[in-house]
């Protein structure tokens, strides 16, 4: 997501300014100048038109509502600071959602990433059968998240599913998953690990692209599989995996459809009519900061408070990929 | 200049006649100025999906059509809240002008919002006495702080549905009246099988469908709210006694995990796959539309059904339940808002298009007329529902000002308890009273 500034040309009116200061220019110079910051104005506009009203304007007036007390219905009324008291102190979702939100950017972010690679580096090195094991570790990603979320909470059913029966035929623990607290997020993760078939597709893309002369100079140093991995893999495909965070980073910070499905279907709600049901089920460990803005906003009728997490959920995700990239440089710079 | 001189006519004219307009309306407070003797087209937003509630529903609004030849109505059912709320938000002419929700407890919400209009004028202009039409407790859910933003469209009672044959197997010859008789027989009905059942006596906990804790909470007959509006659950101790019977009976049944367990492998509650159809449990706190649905789901026992029980203490009471149900409300930006009463006006207030819809979908009628109507269709089993609709001391969850929010709170903490994470029961129920009284500030 672009920091609001980048959405300001700053080069634009630079030319004009430098000469002003020394001398005056002639009114011709000047007539130039003004037609070229025009045609570069106009060239621009595209892009500065959509990123105003599609990015600055909605960014500033969540910025806005999120000081004033606005239902939807009657008309915004400044409200002073009484939205971020009332979600840092007040909301009894938000801390249980930011805790939630975290762990799930650790853990899913890192298995993910780990896990991609892994299936990357196995069907990148397999000779026989990688086309369909590509396939197979592809398919899941294409399934439709509710059906995929559904798919597993049936799967993960502690009293019926077939992954308990055959945990208990094993004579091993059978958790709850998607019913116990302890167990819903790494079930989350489970799901997530599942559909690893995006990142399995662009970490064999850079895979396949290390040059081969360095595998072959290592091996002739007398390098083995890990320090041939760790001298010559890494470095090589590091740019994909700081990629792979960082997206993963915002596409957890923006995790809503799986958890509310699973919770919902856990929980035993699908289909009630007339039953509120605040996301979250088993106690509150599925709830995700994306699912309390659309319950501030549009179940509690408070955009206020909504605009405030989204703001926090914006603050969080600008900052994890600023300190991504800073520390992520290093890992560029090891690929160069 | 004569152009301005009929320009300055024009203006006056125009100002005398909105004047005259705006006496002629009256102190109502009704700003609807639409003629319902115009021809105009409603869009009508309901949430019923079943085949046969939505052909119910499409009559009802036929006989209204055929009654009002000049009101064309646009039906759109399986209709959420959510998707209703956006709608009134965006307003436009696609945007609903009568809808009706299941949700009771948004009422708060639509009024304290002003997303639906005042109904209060509407009936006065028609002569209506909404308290000689309506049972109480239904005229209390439908409306927030003085302002009637809807009425009630049928309604629910809640009691007990059970197995007769299991019943008899176990040598009971009649449902438990009283909370200490009703744990007794939940015992004797339950069969374990090995770390599970075979059969629950009923599923206590309160994600067991319709076993909500403000359902059980209306056994005790409790007062949510001080008269100055605070939360009361701390104040009235008919909340901590409900909260302790019921963790008592999930304690005598196997426990919080071992019956979570079993509830795992229940089916859909809108199913055929429904514990109680199965066998599942022999008892279950649910609304008048059960025995009609297990009927359907074509299960082989006796099904009786009885008013939920009542604590030892209160067995005078016994018969009384809890109440809810569909809510009908008029968009506030509407701008046919005296053609949309006319359809709130049917449906709510026709007696025989009440208990026509009633018999149609097995819902409890909800005006005083209907409910007492010959046409009205009564079973054995639905006239149970009938007697706890009519109980005076049956009840229902206050509106508040931020919808259901406060109820969630309070089930929230009753998840706790039965879980056996509180130990004190008195002290977390000031924490929730202080964090109702916190969402409320913040909604009103």
């Amino acid at each position: 997501m672009p920091a609001p500034s980048a959405c300001v040309p700053a080069s634009a009116p630079a030319p004009a300014a430098a000469p002003a200061a020394a001398t005056a220019p002639a009114p011709a110079l000047r007539r130039k100048h003004r037609r070229s910051a025009l045609r570069t104005a106009a060239f621009l506009s595209p892009w500065l038109i959509g990123c105003g009203v599609f990015f600055a304007y909605p960014l500033l007036s969540t910025v806005y509502f999120s000081f004033t007390k606005y239902d939807g219905f009657r008309p915004p009324a400044f409200n002073g600071l009484d939205n971020w008291t009332y979600l840092f102190t007040g909301y009894p979702l938000f801390w249980p959602a930011m805790r939630n939100t975290l762990w799930l950017v650790v853990v899913v972010v890192t298995c993910r990433t780990l896990f991609g690679l892994g299936i990357g580096l196995l069907i990148t090195r397999i000779r026989t059968g990688a086309g369909l094991l590509r396939t197979l570790f592809h398919l899941p990603y294409l399934a439709p998240p509710v059906a995929a979320t559904l798919a597993f909470v049936f799967l993960l059913n502690p009293g019926t599913g077939p992954v308990n029966t055959l945990l208990e035929g094993a004579g091993l623990p059978a958790p709850g998953w998607f019913t116990d607290a302890g167990w819903s997020k790494p079930a989350l993760t489970v799901l997530a690990l599942w559909g690893i078939g995006d990142l399995m597709v662009i970490f064999m893309a850079a895979l396949l692209d290390v040059p081969k002369e360095q595998y072959e100079a290592a091996a002739l140093d007398g390098a083995g599989p890990w320090q041939r991995f760790r001298h010559v893999t890494l470095p090589n495909i590091a740019p994909i995996v700081l990629f792979a965070v960082v997206t993963g980073v915002v596409q957890v910070m923006q995790y809503y459809t799986q958890p509310l499905v699973a919770g919902k279907v856990a929980a035993g709600v699908i289909g009630g009519s007339g039953q509120q049901f605040e996301p979250g089920y088993p106690g509150k460990s599925t709830l995700t900061l994306p699912q309390i803005v659309y319950n501030a906003g549009f179940q509690r009728f408070d955009y206020g408070t909504a605009c405030a997490v989204a703001l926090v959920l914006f603050a969080l995700s600008m900052a994890c990929t600023a300190l991504l990239m800073r520390r992520g440089g290093g890992l560029l710079g090891a690929g160069e | 200049m004569p152009r301005t001189r009929s320009l300055t006519a024009l203006a006056t004219a125009l100002v005398t006649t909105c004047v005259l307009a705006t006496a002629c309306t009256g102190p109502s407070g009704s700003a609807a100025a639409d003629d319902p003797k115009a021809d105009v087209t409603l869009n009508f937003w309901h949430g019923w999906s079943a085949p046969g509630e939505v052909a119910a529903i499409e009559e009802n609004i036929a006989r209204f059509q055929a009654a009002h030849p000049n009101i064309k109505v646009k039906v759109t059912g399986n209709m959420t809240d959510d998707k209703i709320n956006q709608a009134l938000r965006a307003g436009g002419d696609k945007a609903p002008d009568v809808v009706s929700s299941f949700t009771t407890d948004s009422v708060g919400k639509f009024c304290n919002s002003g997303a639906f209009t005042d109904l209060g004028p509407f009936l006065a202009k028609s002569g209506i006495d909404a308290t000689k039409v309506f049972p109480r407790t239904l005229l209390d859910y439908t409306r927030f702080d003085g302002n009637q933003c809807t009425l009630p469209l049928l309604h629910d009672a809640y009691g007990l549905v059970y197995n007769k044959d299991a019943f008899r197997e176990a040598g009971i010859t009649e449902p438990p009246g009283t909370w200490s008789r009703f744990v007794e027989v939940a015992r004797q009905l339950t069969k374990p099988s090995g770390d599970s059942y075979e059969r629950v006596g009923i599923m206590p906990t309160f994600h067991g469908y319709e076993t909500t804790p403000m359902r059980l909470a209306a056994q005790w007959s409790p007062t949510y709210f001080t008269p100055d509006g605070r939360a009361n659950l701390a104040g009235d101790p008919a909340f901590a006694r409900m909260l302790s019977a019921q963790k008592d009976l999930v304690d005598k049944l196997g426990g919080y995990g071992r019956l979570e367990r079993f509830r795992a492998t229940f089916g859909d509650e809108w199913s055929a796959e429904h514990p109680f159809h199965q066998g599942k449990v022999a008892m279950q706190i649910d609304g008048e539309w059960r025995p009609g649905m297990a009927q359907e789901a074509g299960v082989t026992f006796e099904i009786g059904t009885a008013p939920l029980p009542v604590p030892d203490d209160q067995a005078a009471d016994y018969g009384k339940g809890y109440l809810s149900g569909t809510v009908v409300g008029m968009a506030r930006g509407s701008k046919k808002q005296n053609a949309a009463w006319e359809l709130v006006k049917y449906m709510t207030t026709d007696t025989d298009a009440v208990v026509a819809f009633a018999n149609a979908i097995h819902n409890v009628p909800s005006t005083l007329a209907a409910l007492d109507s010959p046409k009205l269709q009564v079973t054995p089993e639905f006239k149970t529902f009938l007697d706890i609709a009519r109980h005076p001391r049956s009840s229902t969850t206050p509106a508040q000002a931020d919808g259901g929010t406060y109820q969630l709170t309070f089930t929230d903490f009753a998840y706790a308890v039965e879980k056996g994470e509180v130990t004190d029961i008195a002290a977390g129920l000031a924490r929730t009273d202080r964090q109702i009284d916190a969402d409320i500030a913040k909604a009103k």
